[in-house]
């Protein structure tokens, strides 16, 4: 058993890091922090995972949101699919093994994954909207939100959602307001069988490294861990009991990364652009500082007198 | 009268100078919407397109303003711009003398194409309108439909995120050049001297008109004598 996070005092105690620990902040530019936090992570061990919902329950009681009471479907999902107000989901996805023709119940929970390269961050044209601390936590700032949706566009695995109430964007903090005074997420501490651990990178990786030998001596001998390079690593890791094939996880991105469209949109195509438009204008300041005014003359206007005065 | 020279509305009145109609008061109250349309939908546009530029949301009153405007401009600004297509399509179909008039480019930017005899008939509209009013069309085409897939608020549940990230893609690229065309534009009334007067009071002189689109004028005169002496036939 992962040794829970002790209860914090009641005592109030001043926030672990904030505005000084930022190590990027959208559409703008942060001082590099004095010093740097801990990188921290969420450890999900899809193979414990019970399918319970108290995650998503204790994430809504949290995060004080209420979902609206919505439809069966007939599946599991419920809601169907992230919405501003339910930052985590469980998808349920059923699937046969084809090696042991074995069905699996694979129980992935959904939600930000805390990306140490964000998307959504990048993407995003409002300064301050979007932050990453330095232990790793990818944050939005509501009122600095504008909800263009760029951040959607941006992210990897699809998590952010505008809410059609505030027109802002929404997914989870990771609750960075509890880890920042010492407790784990709510969706940790909810959960019955420890399939969702918290506590530093280095010891969630720890961690998993014994869970995986534990699968692998069970027979899942391709157990792993995800936590995808392409987005140079995430603070929210899986553990996957068929980690070469993380997409059978109700479309795991296999190896997520910010999309080419989106490089090219926020690299080179903002700079570009904005040289070709000053380029024209430039050009056409020097044009006419070379070449002059193209002036209508007065024989012009003879010529026209003479056309009209002939022929009416 | 109607060619593919002359508009029904353009009118020629003889006298010192002599003063040419032509564009109609509807035709540029329609401009002036589109103009002020296409320049907000710039400012808002640019804001968000890069970070440097985000302090003009606030002529917006805030991004979250700028963001929610931006695209109802751009509906404006659709079917406006709309408008002055079906008044200047026909007018401004490609001929054989405007590929003449690309090739010898030079001429027109050194100021001598009123040298070049082969330069200096040309209808109401030149190689380099024609070039402008259907790069505005084609972007216009572009910048609406690709609008559209990232107007999130209403169509967001209609496109997939690929499908969205290329529309965005293609929107801001198809903005820059849009920006550019608009430069040129503003650029080409400004240097030729005498034409921005076609947009503010409809009138040019005919001194302008001899020298920029003699052709135009030709068929203006001529249509004009036309019209005196077509009128008594009929009876």
């Amino acid at each position: 058993m992962f040794p829970p996070l002790p209860n914090p005092t009641v005592q109030p105690t001043p926030a672990k890091f904030g505005e000084a620990d930022l190590i990027r902040r959208s559409a703008s530019s942060v001082p590099i922090p004095a010093t740097m936090q801990t990188p921290v992570a969420k450890l999900i061990d899809v193979t414990k995972c019970i399918g319970c919902k108290a995650c998503q329950v204790a994430c809504l009681e949290w995060n004080d949101l209420t979902e609206k009471v919505g439809i069966n479907h007939g599946v599991y999902d419920n809601p169907l699919d992230l919405t501003p107000d339910s930052f985590t989901v469980m998808r349920f996805t059923e699937w046969v093994n084809p090696e042991s023709q074995n069905l699996e119940w694979l129980i992935r929970k959904d939600g930000c994954m805390h990306c140490a390269d964000p998307g959504c961050l990048k993407a995003c044209p409002a300064p301050g909207a979007i932050v990453q601390y330095s232990n790793g936590i990818v944050d939005f700032v509501h009122e600095n939100c504008i909800g263009c949706g760029y951040c959607v566009k941006g992210c990897p695995f699809n998590i952010p959602r505008i809410s059609k109430v505030d027109n802002k964007a929404y997914k989870c903090t990771l609750c960075s307001d509890r880890i920042a005074v010492g407790q784990g997420p709510a969706c940790q501490k909810a959960c019955p069988t420890q399939a969702i651990v918290f506590g530093t990178k280095d010891d969630m990786k720890k961690w998993a490294d014994g869970r995986i030998k534990d699968l692998k001596s069970r027979g899942f001998k391709n157990a792993g861990l995800y936590d995808p390079p392409g987005v140079s690593g995430t603070h929210v890791m899986y553990v996957l009991h068929h980690a070469d094939k993380p997409e059978i996880y109700a479309g795991l991105p296999n190896n997520p990364r910010i999309s080419p469209i989106v490089e090219l949109w926020k690299g080179v195509a903002k700079y570009a652009g904005l040289a070709a438009i000053g380029a024209f204008a430039a050009i056409g300041v020097l044009h006419h500082l070379v070449m002059g005014p193209n002036r209508v003359s007065s024989e012009d206007e003879q010529h026209a007198e003479e056309l009209t005065g002939r022929r009416s | 009268m109607s060619s593919d020279d002359v508009a029904s509305t353009d009118s020629v009145h003889p006298g010192k100078p002599v003063v040419v109609d032509r564009y109609t008061t509807g035709a540029r109250i329609n401009h002036w919407i589109t103009a002020t349309s296409l320049v907000l939908l710039a400012i808002s546009g640019l804001a968000l397109f890069h970070p440097v530029l985000f302090f003009l949301t606030g002529l917006f009153g805030g991004g979250q303003a700028t963001r929610a405007i931006h695209p109802w401009i751009g509906v404006v600004l659709f079917f406006s711009f709309a408008g002055l297509f079906l008044r200047f399509w026909r007018l401004n179909l490609w001929k054989g003398a405007d590929t003449t008039w690309l090739r010898r480019l030079n001429e027109v930017l050194g100021n001598r194409d009123h040298e070049d005899p082969d330069l200096v008939e040309i209808g109401k509209y030149n190689a380099g309108q024609k070039v402008v009013f259907w790069g505005m069309t084609l972007l216009i085409i572009i910048l609406i439909g690709s609008g559209l897939v990232i107007w999130d608020q209403y169509f967001a549940e209609y496109t997939t995120l690929t499908q969205k990230q290329w529309a965005v893609l293609t929107h801001s690229l198809a903005a820059v050049v849009i920006i550019c065309v608009w430069i040129v534009h503003v650029y080409a009334a400004i240097w030729v001297r005498g034409t921005i007067s076609a947009m503010t009071r409809g009138k040019v002189t005919g001194g302008w008109a001899w020298r920029h689109h003699r052709k135009w004028l030709r068929e203006l005169v001529t249509g004009k004598q036309d019209r005196n002496t077509g009128a008594t036939p009929a009876e």
